[in-house]
């Protein structure tokens, strides 16, 4: 009996998870004209890819995707390289006011996008950089927040190992690439699962800088479209669908890692 | 945002003087100057110009009258003052705190209620987790989006399903009431499977032992729950609290796309309104002052958290 409750209880609680999506695809089938019926029509007879067209129309949304896809992938490798790089240094290369240095590194992590964004911005303009592909990318080349991550990850790595590369007459160069990198790589793949999201749902900043349709990234794009199409929601869903679906298959062939990423950094 | 690591200073081996700590030639020591600032130049630099640079920037404008256009003029503490006093500074922050009031509880329980769930071997639990967890990938814009259409007063399938019942569904986001409570449950929704998630991991490290100990003293289901389960759960519910308080004061990208703040104003967060004096008022300043008091509020709460945390969290 009290199986049969949890079990109905997580189904039901599954369903009202996955009803939004399968309604935002259903209303991206939708033609205009049968948006507004009640009842609402849950299996038009009558679908048809319109929105879809009509939003190919109204945005480059192909090129929104591409730009989220690779300014996502560009930050997040940017992010673990100089991340890795610093942790290893505050790990393993004592240096006078090392302690003072990363101390300045972890108050930077407490400062929220919201009050970096009006001075940034005003630095962007000092440049001439607003409305670039650079601007939107400065924020994402360091992580305090990965510096962090994989120092931790660094100083767990048995001394013993680089000291006999020492020995053996490798440098620290040599050492991080070829020892320390290959061994903290569950931090590495934590961090890019982490940087990636932050980068591809990044909404604050980029709606700050950027102006240019051809620039947007796809949480800009979508709002935009919302702006535009304020009672075509087929239209802002098609955009909400073909958003969701790039990240949907990197999260189905990496759920497991996700979850797991996410679950450890309550652990600590 | 845990205590602070402390282990920043070299751990001492004894005996051994460390390697890669040259303490020979002076060319010897350059060299390993060169080393140092290599792996360290390429974080620092990017840090330096996009982080410190505005944070000391913010601190400056937030002291100063300006338009974003014409030359700025000195104000000293002006703007802080005024703020303070200015009732839309107050309404904002009620307004956050609202918000937090609504939605801590509602993800925590539901969070925890699930894990609870889902801590028992079930088939498909994998399954039914990546399902829940689903929402967190996804963008707040993509969220925001779905419930603004899903809780559409007029044609929403929320509003019809109320109406099945015999229920007159509100007018949500377009009611100066029941705008706050929409965005609450679309974020609500988002983030309930990351609490799941860390709640159902902070729940596998409890010790089988403790539990069946308490059985065996006569414990029933809820007084396990209560005087084992949850003391031993503490350290996630303190993670889950400090997180969702930070996160929670700075609620932006839901608001923005679901009510702009509206309507009438009973939306008007604070980071909302940070947004609108830069970029609507013009009112740089102001925008940078308010921005700082609120990464105070967050600090003190979350400081206040940490202290907080001694009385009541308990780690096995």
């Amino acid at each position: 009996m009290a199986r049969a409750l949890r079990w109905i209880l997580v189904v039901a609680g599954a369903l009202v998870m996955v009803f939004p999506f399968a309604w935002a695809v259903v209303t991206s089938l939708t033609p205009e004209g049968a948006l507004f019926g009640t009842p609402p029509d849950l299996t038009p007879d009558d679908a048809d890819l319109g929105a879809y067209a009509r939003l190919l129309e109204a945005l480059p949304f192909w090129r929104i995707l591409l730009n989220s896809a690779w300014i996502g992938l560009v930050s997040t490798l940017l992010q673990l390289v100089t991340s890795a790089m610093a942790a290893y240094a505050f790990a393993r290369l004592p240096f006078p006011g090392r302690g003072a240095v990363f101390a300045v590194y972890l108050a930077t992590l407490m400062v929220p996008m919201q009050v970096l964004v009006v001075p940034l911005f005003i630095e962007m303009r000092a440049v001439d950089l607003v409305d670039t592909y650079f601007a939107v990318l400065a924020p994402g080349i360091a992580s305090a927040f990965g510096v962090f991550l994989l120092r931790q990850a660094v100083a767990q790595v048995p001394r013993e190992l680089d000291e006999a590369a020492v020995l053996d007459g490798a440098g620290h160069v040599r050492v991080f690439v070829s020892i320390v990198l290959p061994l903290i790589r569950p931090a590495l793949a934590t961090f890019a699962i982490f940087g990636f999201m932050a980068s591809w749902n990044a909404y604050l900043w980029p709606l700050v800088i950027i102006r240019s349709p051809e620039f947007m990234t796809l949480p800009l794009g979508l709002a935009s479209l919302h702006g535009q199409f304020t009672t075509e929601w087929n239209v802002v869903m098609a955009g909400s669908v073909i958003s969701v679906v790039p990240i949907l298959v990197l999260y189905v062939l990496a759920q497991k890692h996700v979850i797991a990423s996410v679950a450890q950094s309550g652990l600590k | 945002m845990s205590a602070p690591p402390d282990t920043v200073a070299p751990v001492r081996r004894a005996g051994s003087e460390r390697p890669g700590r040259p303490r020979r030639s002076r060319s010897a020591r350059l060299r390993y100057a060169g080393i140092v600032a290599f792996f360290l130049l390429p974080s620092a630099i990017p840090l330096a110009l996009f982080t410190l640079v505005p944070m000391a920037g913010s601190l400056w404008v937030s002291l100063h009258e300006w338009d974003l256009i014409t030359p700025m003029t000195w104000a000293g503490l002006g703007n802080y003052a005024e703020l303070l006093a200015d009732p839309a500074t107050r309404a904002a922050f009620l307004h956050t705190v609202a918000f937090i009031a609504g939605y801590l509880p509602l993800v925590y329980a539901g969070g925890l209620g699930l894990a609870v769930l889902l801590n028992r071997a079930m088939p498909a639990r994998d399954l039914f987790r990546a399902v829940y967890f689903l929402p967190v990938i996804t963008s707040w814009v993509v969220v925001a989006l779905m419930w603004k259409w899903l809780l559409n007063p007029r044609s929403g399938v929320v509003n019809w399903l109320l109406g099945v019942f015999g229920i007159e569904g509100p007018g949500w986001w377009t009611d100066p009431a029941w705008a706050m409570p929409s965005v609450i449950l679309a974020s609500a929704w988002k983030d309930l499977g990351f609490v799941m998630v860390i709640m159902l991991a902070g729940l596998q490290a409890i010790p089988r032992e403790y539990l069946d100990a308490a059985r065996v003293d006569g414990a029933g289901a809820l007084a396990r729950f209560r005087y084992v389960t949850l003391p031993l759960l503490s350290p996630s519910t303190f993670f889950v609290i400090v997180i969702s308080l930070i996160n929670g004061f700075q609620v932006f990208d839901q608001v923005h796309v679901m009510t702009g703040g509206g309507p009438g104003g009973a939306t008007q967060v604070v980071v909302e309104q940070v947004y609108d004096l830069t970029f609507r008022y013009g009112r740089a300043g102001d925008a940078s002052a308010l921005s700082w008091l609120l990464f105070a509020v967050v600090l003190v709460v979350t400081l206040a958290q940490v202290r907080a945390q001694r009385r009541w969290v308990t780690y096995g």
